[in-house]
């Protein structure tokens, strides 16, 4: 009788236990990528390879006789990426949501949902491996840019990661929206088209804003395909069809070569941190909205 | 007119991504399907990877993933256990994991890479060494071990979340059943929740294994090799992974148009698994939901 009330209590704080360790994960992922990066802050000898007032400036030379340490080409490898990647995958995201959503027959919507998410299935280096072999050669023929990997490539194969995330959340959002919004828009003598974009579009907005940040979070962490794909240059240039470097694929591409330890590593670390703060903040912005949305629509009936 | 317009619009939206996703399946179908061989799936790779086959690659993603669903499944289902079945579900603890999860969700897969160099190589490997073997560096460096570690902990979402749904769609009136008849918590837990869950449980994990049989940016710092002449036998080998192995030829190799064919058929494999592992879970939710539906 006895053992047997020992090993309820035990379950219970065996599941109990295990809870912790995804607190545990998130708090151990800033503690652990952080103690690498620290000395870039508190150890002299490190700020002499790295210096920080370096960090800003434009060139991005980790291994040359002078390294240079600028992180600026990166910044804006990243945001180039993503905005080719938001550009492409947010008007036909949403709009295929809409469809999914609140034209299509229910049973078809219900079909399709899990067709478009598939490609959520795709790993990333899958992705990254067709644009290089197919995706890279068709934008060429199409806009003629001289270097064969750029912004353009590396941000459309992108889109393809990041639009099943956007669908998904904005079909969430538009499925949260009460029935009686339609009936009473329709009843009043909208049209079909109406009631969705005029009433269950901007009922459901703060999900589609959620879904926008989300999605742009992955663009700006997502590392193989602009690995693959972006050409890898640290340009800095307003053109598309220039090549790029991000964040991620610096990381990638040269902590399997540096000196372990050296201001170099350390430096990789710290636009680990850096890649991992803003899509923590992304990502807290991005469920605050879902959140709003469901206590907005659902609250409200 | 203008509805018709609109409605055809994002009828159009959808046809473009459902052309897009068929264009890729397509492509890589057709392009690898010539050099698929058992020699192909069965063989090492030989000519600087030009020819032969990718056993050792598929080898090692099998063994990463079995080692990550060891460490993954356990600790995924019980939190999903305790959100769902033990804790109460407005507490704080309960908000506090949830948002946790969410989180670890939305970390960038390369961030986990550098988690897993930092920690589990840097950290828990070297005192591990400097414990057991006097500072002899046998657990402190890139290993099988260490990549499947972070790899369970890039998944342990998936399995939380798909879990917690499964336990949600069991009935009430089939859970309350257990209890009045007398069954402990345990015992229902036991006898009567997880059975009903099972395949909802299956699903997650099936999912797991698909996340991370395709995931490259962990395992390239924690494990990975470009190219080993032997299999891993042991937990601090390093491996030769799917995945890694296409990133590798694709960007690496002195000849690219000599490794396409075989390129293209590795891309292949490493689709059709994470694929049709995708595929079944899909089916197998359809059939829990149905199920739980029809008892209604």
């Amino acid at each position: 009788m006895d053992r047997r009330k020992l090993i309820e209590r035990g379950v219970e704080l065996l599941v109990y236990l295990s809870s912790w360790i995804s607190i545990l994960g998130i708090v151990f992922l800033f503690i652990f990528i952080g103690r690498e990066a620290f000395p870039l802050l508190t150890d002299p000898r490190m700020q002499e390879e790295v210096r920080l007032s370096q960090l800003w400036t434009s060139i991005w030379q980790p291994v040359s006789d002078l390294p240079k340490f600028g992180l600026i080409p990166l910044f804006i490898g990243t945001l180039k990426a993503s905005f080719v990647a938001m550009l492409f995958a947010t008007p036909l995201a949403i709009l295929a949501a809409v469809f999914t959503s609140e034209f299509a027959p229910p049973r078809l919507g219900r079909a399709l949902k899990p067709v478009v998410e598939l490609l959520a299935g795709i790993p990333s280096v899958v992705l990254g491996f067709f644009a290089l072999v197919v995706l890279a050669t068709w934008v060429q023929q199409l806009f003629g840019f001289t270097m064969r990997l750029n912004a353009t490539v590396a941000g459309a194969a992108l889109g393809l990661a990041v639009l099943p995330i956007i669908y998904t959340v904005t079909e969430d959002a538009l499925a949260t929206v009460p029935k009686a919004f339609r009936e009473a828009s329709l009843s009043l003598g909208a049209t079909p088209w109406q009631t969705a974009f005029k009433v269950v579009l901007p009922a459901a907005l703060p999900g589609i804003f959620a879904a926008l940040v989300l999605g742009f979070g992955r663009a700006v962490g997502e590392t193989m395909i602009v690995l693959m794909a972006s050409g890898n240059a640290s340009i800095v240039s307003a053109s598309l069809g220039d090549s790029i470097r991000t964040l991620s694929a610096t990381i990638a591409a040269e902590l399997a070569e540096v000196v372990f330890g050296d201001g170099h590593y350390r430096l990789l670390f710290g636009l680990g941190v850096i890649l991992f703060g803003f899509t923590f903040v992304l990502n807290l912005v991005g469920s605050w909205y879902i959140q709003r949305v469901k206590r907005r629509l659902l609250g409200a009936v | 007119m203008k509805d018709k317009l609109f409605i055809g619009l994002s009828a159009l939206a959808m046809l473009v991504i459902l052309a897009m996703l068929a264009l890729i399946l397509g492509n890589i179908f057709w392009f690898g399907k010539d050099r698929l061989s058992w020699e192909f799936i069965s063989a090492s790779p030989r000519v600087g990877m030009t020819e032969g086959g990718i056993f050792p690659a598929i080898f090692g993603t099998v063994a990463l993933v079995f080692l990550m669903t060891i460490a993954v499944m356990p600790a995924g289902v019980m939190t999903a256990i305790y959100l769902e079945e033990y804790a109460r579900a407005d507490s704080k603890m309960v908000h506090i994991v949830q948002q946790a999860v969410a989180n670890l969700a939305g970390v960038p897969s390369i961030v986990f890479g550098l988690f897993g160099l930092g920690f589990f190589v840097n950290f828990v490997g070297r005192g591990v060494d400097g414990l057991f073997f006097g500072g002899e560096l046998n657990y402190g460096q890139p290993a099988i071990l260490w990549a499947s570690a972070t790899l369970a902990l890039l998944t342990l979402p998936v399995v939380i979340v798909t879990t917690s749904e499964a336990l949600r769609a069991v009935p009430r009136e089939i859970k309350e059943g257990g209890l009045a008849l007398g069954a402990t918590r345990l015992q229902n837990l036991w006898r009567i929740i997880i059975p009903s869950a099972l395949p909802g449980i299956l699903t997650g994990g099936i999912l797991a294994v698909s996340r991370g049989a395709g995931e490259v940016a962990p395992i390239m710092f924690t494990g990975a090799a470009y190219f080993l002449p032997y299999l891993p036998t042991s937990p601090n080998d390093q491996f030769m992974e799917l995945g890694y192995h296409v990133y590798v030829m694709a960007t690496q190799s002195p000849d690219v148009e000599a490794t396409k064919p075989i390129l293209y058929s590795t891309v292949l494999v490493l689709l059709a698994l994470t694929f049709l592992l995708n595929l079944l879970a899909i089916y197998l939710r359809a059939r829990l939901r149905k199920r739980f539906a029809e008892g209604r």
